[in-house]
């Protein structure tokens, strides 16, 4: 029983000893199949078939020409099945569930993009399926919670807490706790406690294993800059990781600021936070002196979350990826821009990483090369970005 | 450290005297910290042998709704670890009764773990129960700990099974046998096989270990304690502070006088 899972002195097993035979059962599970030909084979059929991957990587000539810098390619993850990058990681972990003979899934879900996912996954798979969700980000996002049940799953509200994405968390770890045999736990990003840091981001790297690809045949080389808005972080570490060995290659996180990092209302974490070990790991998070976890704000319900993967606070610590804060207002306009110069309606997620590129590209030379991850698309978005312009939008 | 732990103590004497041991919890600062001594004395005078201060935790992962709600007030009191040490010492001049922290790793970690188990040892804390530190994160805190003589209390919970006994001889003081899966909370039911989860343990040279989460009457008490060294009781008194807040002491006490009847 040694100590496993370590990003430097990060990641690590946080829980109650009463989940930390289902943490061993799923590692060596895990273990068994990550390099299985056979389980390989079904989920790339899957990620192919199912998910429509490879995900399309798009060169913006407008956006290109109006930023006057950096080529601009976008990774399209919002073209996915069920619209966004949730569904690699869920495909993945699903089909280890059915290996394990899991009959029932839990998830949390912010903006409800993983929960979404998940359900899905859940029908396809004929497995049930219960999505906690904060009573909050229900409200934000009601359309996600009718496609989940559509989808035939149960959406609990939680309204302990801030009634967010942290509180969804705590409270799919009680009931994981408490139906250990048959139920399995499946984590939405790059957190948690050991392994799904490491699993989540392995069935994420197809995002830059792809890029990497796609690239050498477009442009015959390697991006300059690899951009990504980072909550929790799994699309982030999806599109990084192929890259992590290739020095050229510039990595950055577009982290939520909320109304700005000077202000209470921000969910920047690499920017505020401090260590802390919390939700199964040690890593960066938002809380006071005492170690209360503090409350977070940001537009997008998929970045408002008070902590960070473990391996993207060692890839900051030893500087090998940049992180950089984005407020709701960049985002927005970012949102904005991007719908009119390419006709994308990106996640207002994936808007943080948008407007990184839009100040980064013009710095960096016309012949070099910046991919944006668009993790998601913008529907779940268009009513909030509405009413925070002031624009009164009823459906009849 | 010369000076024997206060846990060690407690059950030699409760082994002379052929009792089991009454561990109950309440949440420090719920409803305020003068309450909290007040029913600390309370507790220790009609019965109990060991007290748990549950120190309030914005998310408390590992506790159920009673204890959910009781950090809350606590926290909405303005209860802090540092006004939880100044609480502890000033029971430590009422009583030489064991006292314990339950709480998260954060708490501890952000502290300054080496400063945490410092005031530990200056303000009379005997040991520390963190549900989300398992065994195999022990090192986060062991050397620390044991450098100031704080018990680190672990917990085996019933799908421990082939792990009880190594967790078993990392505990000191005793080990905490969780009652039934999942978190904190009265239960009318506990239906673990304990005959089978602690044959590990029968006639094995361990700390004492004593089951709790779940025990809420005097008759479940003395159920559990028939496998066991003593008994745990948390949800059941914090369920009493939470109905009748500042007049809970001499409610909380009646209950523990109650309980430790058949132990």
């Amino acid at each position: 029983m040694d100590k496993v899972g370590r990003f430097g002195k990060y990641g690590g097993q946080y829980v109650p000893e009463t989940v930390m035979t289902a943490v061993h059962e799923l590692e060596a599970a895990y273990d068994k199949y990550k390099d299985d030909p056979q389980f390989l084979a079904e989920l790339k059929a899957l990620y192919r078939d199912y998910a429509n991957r490879p995900s399309m990587l798009y060169f913006a000539e407008k956006m290109t020409a109006d930023l006057g810098g950096a080529k601009i390619y976008i990774k399209r993850e919002d073209l996915n099945h069920t619209g966004a990058h949730k569904i690699n990681n869920v495909l993945g972990q699903i089909l280890l569930a059915k290996k394990m003979g899991k009959k029932r899934i839990i998830a949390e879900t912010g903006a409800g993009q993983h929960g979404v996912a998940t359900a899905t996954v859940c029908a396809l798979m004929g497995l049930e399926c219960e999505v906690y969700m904060g009573a909050e980000d229900c409200k934000r996002q009601s359309l996600n919670v009718y496609r989940m049940e559509l989808l035939g799953s149960k959406v609990t509200p939680v309204d302990s807490g801030t009634s967010t994405l942290k509180d969804a968390i705590n409270e799919a770890m009680r009931d994981w706790c408490s139906n250990i045999d048959t139920t399995f736990y499946c984590i939405g990003s790059v957190m948690g406690p050991h392994p799904y840091p490491t699993m989540v981001r392995d069935f994420q790297k197809v995002i830059s294993e792809e890029i990497k690809a796609q690239l050498m045949e477009r442009e015959g080389k390697l991006p300059d800059c690899v951009v990504a808005c980072v909550g929790g972080g799994s699309n982030a570490m999806g599109a990084f990781y192929d890259f992590i060995g290739d020095e050229g290659v510039r990595l950055v996180g577009a982290e939520a600021a909320g109304r700005g990092i000077d202000t209470f209302d921000t969910a920047a974490t690499m920017s505020l936070g401090t260590e802390g070990i919390f939700h199964g790991m040690k890593s960066l998070f938002l809380q006071d002196e005492y170690g209360q976890i503090a409350p977070v704000y940001s537009i997008s319900a998929g970045l408002d979350y008070p902590g960070i993967g473990p391996e993207h606070t060692y890839l900051h610590d030893i500087g090998r990826a940049d992180y950089v804060p984005v407020t709701d207002e960049e985002a927005v306009c970012a949102f904005e821009y991007l719908s009119k110069m390419e006709g994308i309606i990106p996640a207002i997620e994936s808007a943080h990483a948008v407007s990184a590129a839009m100040k980064i590209a013009p710095t960096m030379p016309k012949d070099s090369i910046l991919v944006i991850n668009l993790s998601g698309r913008g529907d779940k978005d268009v009513y909030s970005i509405a009413k925070y312009r002031g624009v009164d939008v009823v459906e009849q | 450290m010369s000076s024997k732990n206060r846990i060690d103590r407690c059950f030699e004497e409760l082994k002379a005297r052929g009792e089991k041991a009454l561990i109950e919890f309440v949440t420090a600062g719920d409803p305020d910290l003068e309450t909290t001594e007040k029913l600390v004395l309370e507790m220790f005078g009609r019965g109990a042998d060991i007290i748990e201060l549950g120190v309030p935790f914005s998310d408390p992962i590992a506790e159920g709704k009673t204890i959910q709600k009781a950090s809350l007030r606590s926290l909405n009191a303005g209860t802090t670890l540092d006004k939880i040490f100044d609480t502890v010492k000033n029971l430590r001049e009422k009583t030489d009764k064991p006292l314990l922290l339950m709480m998260y790793i954060n708490t501890i970690f952000r502290y300054g773990t080496e400063r945490f188990f410092a005031k530990c040892a200056e303000y009379g804390i005997d040991g520390v129960i963190v549900p989300d530190l398992p065994f195999e994160e022990r090192d986060e805190i062991a050397d620390t700990a044991d450098k100031y003589g704080i018990y680190n209390i672990f917990l085996v919970a019933p799908t421990s099974a082939d792990r009880v006994s190594t967790i078993a001889a990392a505990s000191k003081g005793f080990l905490y046998v969780v009652s039934s899966l999942g978190v904190t909370g009265t239960r009318s039911n506990i239906t673990t096989d304990f005959d089978t989860l602690l044959a590990p343990l029968k006639g094995g040279n361990t700390v004492p270990y004593c089951i709790g989460f779940g025990i809420s009457s005097p008759e479940q008490a003395k159920k559990m304690a028939g496998y066991c060294d003593g008994v745990i009781v948390g949800s059941a008194i914090v369920n009493i502070i939470a109905d009748k807040g500042r007049e809970a002491v001499k409610p909380v006490g009646d209950f523990t006088a109650a309980l430790k009847a058949p132990l």
